[in-house]
C-alpha cells in the first residue's frame, strides 16, 4: 500500500521586499522558503494512516522545485515519509499550479498510489487549485477541503468532512484511489526529534527530470501554464488610522474608542 | 459564441450572496454585445431564479443536477458540458470551497484560461487581465491568458457588490450529461459548539491570533475581554492548535460574526480568509507587531506594538 503526498516550498516576504527587475515576482533574495503549512497537515495524516494500518503502507512525498527543495523534503523524511521524490528541470520554471499539476500526475502514475494527499492551497500564492488539478489530468475522484478523514489503507473507499463556509461541515464518501486536499487543522503535526532528522539527512533524494516522468518541456513553465504573469506590484498600504506614542498612549486611545462605543465616554 | 456565463452557488436551498456579487464582476467585462448568462445548477432550479432576475442579467440557465447538494463529478460535467455548448469567452464562478472541488480539474482538463481568488476583472486594451494576491497579499499580481478563448475565473466573495436593480431576464434551462458520480454527498454537521458562545450576535468582539505566541497567554485575554465587555474570539491558527474552541473562531470559515460593530484584533495578521469574513464591522482596530501585516489594510485603527504591552496597559483602564 502506497501514500503519496504532494508538498510544496513556499516562499514567505523579507522585511523590506522589493521587485525584480522584470516586474513580474519578488527579488528571489528577499524569498525565505519553507514547507508550506497546509502540507505538514496532510504529510501528518498520512503518516497516521501508515502507523494504523495492519499491512505495510508506504508514506512518498514528491515535490516539483529546484535542488533547495530538498531542505523539505528532508523534513517531510524526518517527520514519517519513508521516501522523497523531486522533479526539476529548467523548463518548470514559471509554472502555474495547473503546470505543476500536470507532473505530479505524471509522478502518481508512476508511483500508482492508493490515495494522493495535497494541501488544500500553499500559503504563499493560494491558488487551491493544485491537488485537484492534479485529479483532473488524472482522472481521479477528489475531495477540497478536508478536515476529517476515516480512511484504512487500501480500502475502496473513504469518508470525509469537508468544511463549508461558516462552520458547516459536509460528509462524503468517495472511491479510491482518490485526490485528498487537506484543510489545517485536521490533526496535530508532530515534530520531528533529533534523531529523526539526522537520519533524514542521510537519506538519498530521488531526483528525476522531466523526461524521466514523461512529460514533454513545452506541456509546463509559460507554455504550458493556463495563466501568465503580466506583472506584480506592491498595493497601496491600508488606510488604517495609525495610534501612536508609548503603548500607555496608545492604549489610553484604545480604552477610549471602547468607552465611546459602549456609550460611557 | 463569446459572452460572459456566471455560475450561481446554491447550498441547502438559499442561494449564496456570491453569486450576485458575481454578476456585477460580469458587467466589467462585458465587451459590445456580450450578453450576461447565469447558470444555476440545482435538484430544484426554478425555486431558486427569482432572486436571480437583477438588472444585468440577460439569461437565466436552469440545469437540474441529480444530486441536492455539490457533486464535484456533477458539476465539472454540467459546467464543462455549459460551456461547450455556448462558448463563453469570460465564465465566473466564486472562490468557494464548491468551486475548490471541480474548478481546477475542469479547466486542467480543458485548458481553459484559469486563476483563483481573483479580486478585480478587467479588460486593458481588449485583453482580458485578473489581479489577484501573492506571498500572503503583500503583492498584487495581474495575470492575463494569452491564446485562451474561454477564461474560467474564481473571485473572491465580498469584492463586489450586488445589483440593486431588477431586471427580466429570459429564463431557460439546459441538460446536464449523466455521470455515475463517484463521490457521494450525506449529511451536512454543524462544527461541534464546544462552549455556548453565540459569535454571530457578538457586537464587540477581541480577536486574538497566531502572535499571542502560547498557549498559556490565553488568559491574559481571556480576562482582558471579561473586563472590557468584549466576546473572546480567534483566528484559524489558535482554533486548529486546540487553545480555544472552534465556535471562538471568526473568519470565512468561522462562525460569521454578523452583529459585530467594533472589533479589535490583537496578533493577527489577516488572513485573506479572516479578512473577507470581518470586512463588514465598521470599526476594526489591529494591534500588531508587523507593521506590514494585512490586517491594518482593513483596520480603521492601527496600532504598531507588543500585544502583551497593549492588553496590560489597556487592563489598566477598566
Amino acid at each position: 500500500m502506497k501514500i503519496l503526498v504532494a508538498v510544496k516550498q513556499v516562499a514567505a516576504l523579507d522585511e523590506d521586499f522589493v521587485i525584480g527587475a522584470d516586474g513580474r515576482d519578488v527579488d528571489a533574495e528577499f524569498l525565505i522558503r519553507d514547507l508550506n503549512e497546509w502540507d505538514d497537515f496532510s504529510l501528518e495524516e498520512a503518516v497516521r494512516i501508515k502507523e494504523a494500518a495492519a499491512d505495510p503502507v508506504e508514506v512518498v512525498v514528491v515535490s516539483i522545485g529546484p535542488e533547495e527543495a530538498d531542505e523539505v523534503l528532508r523534513k517531510c523524511l524526518a517527520k514519517g515519509a519513508d521516501r522523497a521524490v523531486r522533479i526539476w528541470d529548467e523548463a518548470v520554471a514559471g509554472s502555474d499550479p495547473i503546470a505543476i499539476a500536470r507532473i505530479l500526475a505524471a509522478v502518481a502514475r508512476q508511483e500508482a498510489p492508493d490515495m494522493l494527499l495535497a494541501g488544500v492551497q500553499s500559503s504563499d500564492h493560494g491558488f487551491a487549485s493544485t491537488g485537484i488539478a492534479t485529479a483532473g489530468f488524472l482522472g481521479w475522484p477528489h475531495g477540497a477541503v478536508v478536515a476529517s478523514l476515516a480512511y484504512t489503507s487500501g480500502e475502496k473507499s473513504a469518508v470525509f468532512r469537508r468544511e463549508l463556509e461558516g462552520g458547516l461541515l459536509h460528509q462524503v464518501t468517495i472511491q479510491c484511489p482518490a485526490v485528498l486536499t487537506i484543510q489545517a487543522g485536521i490533526n496535530t503535526p508532530r515534530y520531528a526529534s533529533l534523531r529523526s532528522i539526522k537520519q533524514a539527512a542521510a537519506k538519498p533524494i530521488d531526483v528525476r527530470n522531466l523526461a524521466d516522468v514523461g512529460i514533454s518541456a513545452h506541456e509546463v513553465g509559460e507554455q504550458g501554464s493556463l495563466s501568465h504573469v503580466r506583472r506584480m506590484y506592491i498595493p497601496d498600504k491600508g488606510h488604517a488610522q495609525l495610534i501612536e506614542g508609548s503603548a500607555a498612549e496608545q492604549a489610553k486611545r484604545l480604552a477610549g474608542i471602547i468607552r465611546a462605543f459602549k456609550g460611557e465616554a | 459564441m463569446g459572452g460572459i456565463l456566471v455560475i450561481a452557488e446554491q447550498r441547502r436551498g438559499e442561494l449564496r450572496p456570491v453569486s450576485l456579487e458575481l454578476i456585477t464582476a460580469a458587467q466589467g467585462l462585458r465587451a459590445a454585445g456580450d450578453a450576461v448568462a447565469v447558470a444555476l445548477l440545482a435538484a430544484d432550479p426554478a425555486r431558486l431564479v427569482d432572486p436571480l432576475k437583477v438588472a444585468g442579467v440577460d439569461e437565466i440557465i436552469t440545469v437540474q443536477t441529480a444530486a441536492a447538494e455539490f457533486d464535484p463529478d456533477a458539476f465539472e460535467a454540467a459546467v464543462g458540458a455549459l460551456i461547450s455548448a455556448r462558448s463563453p469567452s469570460v465564465v465566473l464562478i466564486a472562490h468557494s470551497i464548491d468551486s475548490f472541488g471541480y474548478a481546477a480539474a475542469l479547466a486542467a482538463r480543458q485548458g481553459f484560461g484559469f486563476a483563483t481568488d481573483v479580486f478585480k476583472v478587467e479588460r486593458i486594451e481588449g485583453e482580458l487581465v485578473a489581479t489577484r494576491g501573492g506571498y500572503g497579499q503583500k503583492v498584487c499580481v495581474e495575470v492575463d491568458f494569452p491564446g485562451r478563448s474561454t477564461v474560467l475565473l474564481a473571485v473572491r466573495a465580498t469584492m463586489f457588490k450586488a445589483p440593486d436593480r431588477a431586471g427580466s431576464p429570459a429564463v431557460t434551462s439546459f441538460a446536464a450529461p449523466s455521470v455515475v458520480s463517484r463521490a457521494e454527498g450525506g449529511d451536512f454537521i454543524e462544527a461541534s459548539a464546544a462552549d455556548d458562545v453565540d459569535m454571530t450576535a457578538a457586537e464587540f468582539i477581541l480577536t486574538i491570533g497566531r502572535g499571542v505566541g502560547e498557549e498559556a497567554k490565553i488568559a491574559q485575554f481571556r480576562e482582558l475581554a471579561d473586563v472590557i465587555g468584549a466576546t473572546l474570539g480567534c483566528s484559524r491558527p489558535i482554533a486548529d492548535a486546540g487553545w480555544l474552541p472552534k465556535s471562538r473562531q471568526v473568519g470565512q470559515s468561522g462562525k460569521t460574526a454578523s452583529a459585530c460593530r467594533l472589533y479589535i484584533a490583537m496578533g493577527v495578521s489577516g488572513a485573506i480568509q479572516h479578512l473577507a469574513g470581518m470586512k463588514h464591522v465598521s470599526t476594526i482596530i489591529a494591534v500588531n507587531s508587523d507593521a506590514g501585516a494585512s490586517i491594518f489594510g482593513v483596520a480603521k485603527y492601527g496600532i504598531v506594538g507588543d500585544i502583551f504591552e497593549i492588553a496590560e496597559e489597556l487592563r489598566r483602564h477598566f
